[in-house]
């Protein structure tokens, strides 16, 4: 058996221990879908860390610096300063008003069942794409990292979507919780200690690293080249290249708080100045390791060089092999096992916020209007669609293949977001006027601008040469109509004018009436939910 | 009613409803605006400091280049000083939050007092 199989072998062992644990403290619905709320501050931190930082951060941002220096740096920021939206408009009011998902602050003043049906599209569209992205990306790496073991991409893909099943169908929030707060340490450890080698290659002098970033040697189109990796634009290239990267920071800015699967963590903790705290704790951790991601991409690009990585496994594989490059195959291992974590627990997110959004907003609310018929029937409807979710998301990621080009939907599930759920939520809690109506138009006109953007952008639209053929060809062969691959600048003010034309073409007066009541509950904390052992 | 059962944890509205008078309370006006007054001035001010680093890098490239400390240059610097930025805005948060704790406890204290009464006095 190999290093890197045997260390994912250990991981999955102590995951599913804490399952096993979790599962006998996850009965009834505050549980299963909230810990009970006795998360504390900074474990939800930590977990809220966990959560966000996909493998697309940890080996994506690393490749994508250590291929395209400054630009991948800079792409980088936005992830972090996200969470500012995050800490000073949404989790606390979220916390104090709602129960299990987004849906429930939309609910109290709005007509609840169209708003939750419409906001429980849009949570399940965000949660499914974004998991089809992962769980490709997944395969194809875990493929790549285990190729010694001999795991095919199909095996992998099962692999991972049956133990991201198995957390949350039988551990719940409890399990997947722990799963992610696991995994963020993990990840911390490992960058920290690989930023040190790479410094200690350099002899702990920042000069010399930085020198060395600024010359930096490989070869394209078979001429050696020499470039400053410190400059701009290599990624960003006019006449679009700005214009895209503030699009994606919009979306990155107003989509984070609208991401459902971060959105549930902060109904895991026992009231809002818990949410509050375990934000600072989640933006101390990403923000150190994105400053991190320094060392981690340019690390790569300066000891490693792009040469090596395009010949042994592409982008995605900067930081593995720059583990192996310094300290060998046991921490290329270590690092590998890192990135299974990673995906584990992001997938295990998703599929949570998934199913409880389907449990709770739709088969509770929406079909039987807010009545449990039985007890405990809503934690078993959430476990069922966790298991419906899973399977679909593994089939799609098999049909779809390991070179299918998937990082579009990353993107798309930032930009839904962004356009459709950030509006609502926002315009719900600040704007008297807001109602039902708008809601429903606000979130209908987010998902589909930025679905319909995404189509003609060039993700999916674009003249490929004969030699490009299968699934990495674009879905659509001609010139792109939209220019961008975010389609935040335009998306979320469509967003927004839909939610605010929708309102104001309406007339709604139980809304407004009952603004009030909303405005202090997410203000004050008065009779919110509160922890407890059930 | 067109409200849930499930999603009424609180009172239910009638025209002067309990929520209506505590929104309309000093002690709550006076919340709204210590809130608004940090946290409007904050999120512009993150909103225009991010934005400057795209907008910079994109339309004004040779002056980011501009080396500051050895290789060093002022885009990523700048970038750099994004990290602290956003730190610092949550670090002045947290500080201002904990007065607006104390106001809303002031608040849910008198609304839960007068709750109790209101049901001893029937």
């Amino acid at each position: 058996m190999s290093t890197p199989l045997v260390m994912f072998l250990i991981f999955i062992a102590i995951t599913l221990g804490i399952t096993y644990w979790a599962s006998k403290r996850s009965a009834g619905s505050a549980a299963y879908f909230a810990a009970s709320r006795r998360v504390t501050g900074w474990q939800n931190g930590i977990a809220v860390a966990g959560d966000y930082m996909s493998a697309a951060s940890f080996l994506g941002i690393a490749g994508i610096i250590a291929f395209q220096g400054y630009d991948g740096f800079m792409f980088s920021v936005g992830w972090l300063v996200a969470y500012l939206t995050v800490l000073l408009v949404v989790a606390e009011p979220l916390r104090n008003a709602g129960r299990y998902t987004m849906a429930d602050v939309l609910a109290y003043r709005l007509k609840p069942r169209p708003v939750r049906a419409m906001a429980s599209v849009s949570t399940l569209t965000v949660s499914t794409f974004y998991m089809i992205a992962q769980m490709v990306g997944a395969g194809a790496l875990v493929a790549l990292l285990l190729k010694d073991s001999g795991i095919s991409y199909r095996a992998a893909v099962i692999g991972v979507g049956i133990l991201m099943i198995v957390y949350v169908v039988f551990g719940g929030m409890l399990a997947t919780t722990w799963v992610q707060i696991i995994k963020a340490i993990l990840l911390m450890g490992g960058t920290i200690l690989l930023s040190i080698l790479v410094l200690g290659h350099f002899h702990f002098s920042f000069g010399a690293f930085f020198d060395a970033i600024a010359h930096v040697t490989y070869h394209e189109k078979g001429q050696e080249v020499v470039k400053d990796f410190l400059t701009p634009g290599l990624r960003y290239k006019p006449p679009y290249g700005a214009l895209d990267l503030i699009s994606l920071g919009l979306a990155l800015i107003f989509g984070t708080a609208g991401l459902p699967h971060i959105l549930v963590r902060f109904y895991t903790v026992p009231d809002a100045k818990t949410a509050r705290s375990s934000v600072v704790w989640a933006m101390v951790l990403i923000g150190s390791f994105y400053i991190m991601t320094t060392f981690l991409g340019f690390g790569a690009a300066t000891i490693v060089g792009r040469d090596y990585i395009t010949t042994h496994g592409g982008t995605n594989m900067s930081a593995p092999l720059l583990a192996q490059a310094l300290a060998g195959n046991i921490f290329f291992a270590f690092i590998s096992a890192i990135a299974f974590a990673t995906i584990l627990a992001v997938v295990a997110g998703l599929t949570i916020s998934a199913s409880t959004s389907f449990a709770h907003d739709f088969w509770t609310n929406v079909i039987h209007r807010g009545v449990e018929r039985k007890p405990g029937e809503e934690v078993m409807v959430a476990r069922i669609s966790a298991f419906v979710v899973g399977a679909v998301a593994i089939t799609i990621a098999i049909v779809l293949g390991p070179t299918a080009n998937v990082a579009f939907l990353v993107a798309l599930a930032f930009a839904v977001a962004a356009s459709a759920n950030l509006p609502v939520i926002v315009l719900s809690i600040f704007w008297r006027r807001f109602n039902t109506t708008g809601a429903v138009a606000g979130l209908t006109v987010g998902l589909l601008a930025s679905i319909g953007l995404i189509l003609i952008s060039p993700s999916l639209m674009a003249v490929d040469p004969p030699t490009v053929t299968g699934a990495a060809r674009h879905l659509i062969q001609a010139k792109a109509i939209f220019p961008l691959e975010n389609p935040g600048i335009l998306s979320i003010p469509l967003g927004f004018v839909g939610a605010i034309l929708g309102t104001l073409l309406s007339h709604e007066p139980t809304s407004e009436h009952k603004f009030n009541e909303l405005l202090v509950r997410s203000n004050t904390g008065l009779g919110a939910e509160r922890a407890g052992a059930h | 009613m067109t409200a849930m059962p499930s999603e009424q944890i609180g009172r239910f509205q009638t025209d002067k409803t309990e929520w209506d008078n505590i929104a309309n309370t000093q002690e709550f006006k006076d919340l709204m605006v210590t809130k608004r007054d940090f946290i409007v001035p904050a999120f512009l001010f993150f909103l225009v400091y991010y934005f400057l680093l795209p907008i910079l890098v994109g339309y004004a490239p040779k002056f980011m280049a501009t080396k500051v400390i050895g290789v060093v240059n002022i885009a990523y610097l700048f970038a750099l000083s994004q990290f602290f930025m956003a730190w610092t805005i949550a670090w002045l948060y947290v500080r201002a939050a904990n007065d607006f704790d104390k106001l809303a406890k002031d608040i849910i204290e008198k609304a839960e007092t007068r709750a109790a009464n209101n049901k001893g006095g029937r």
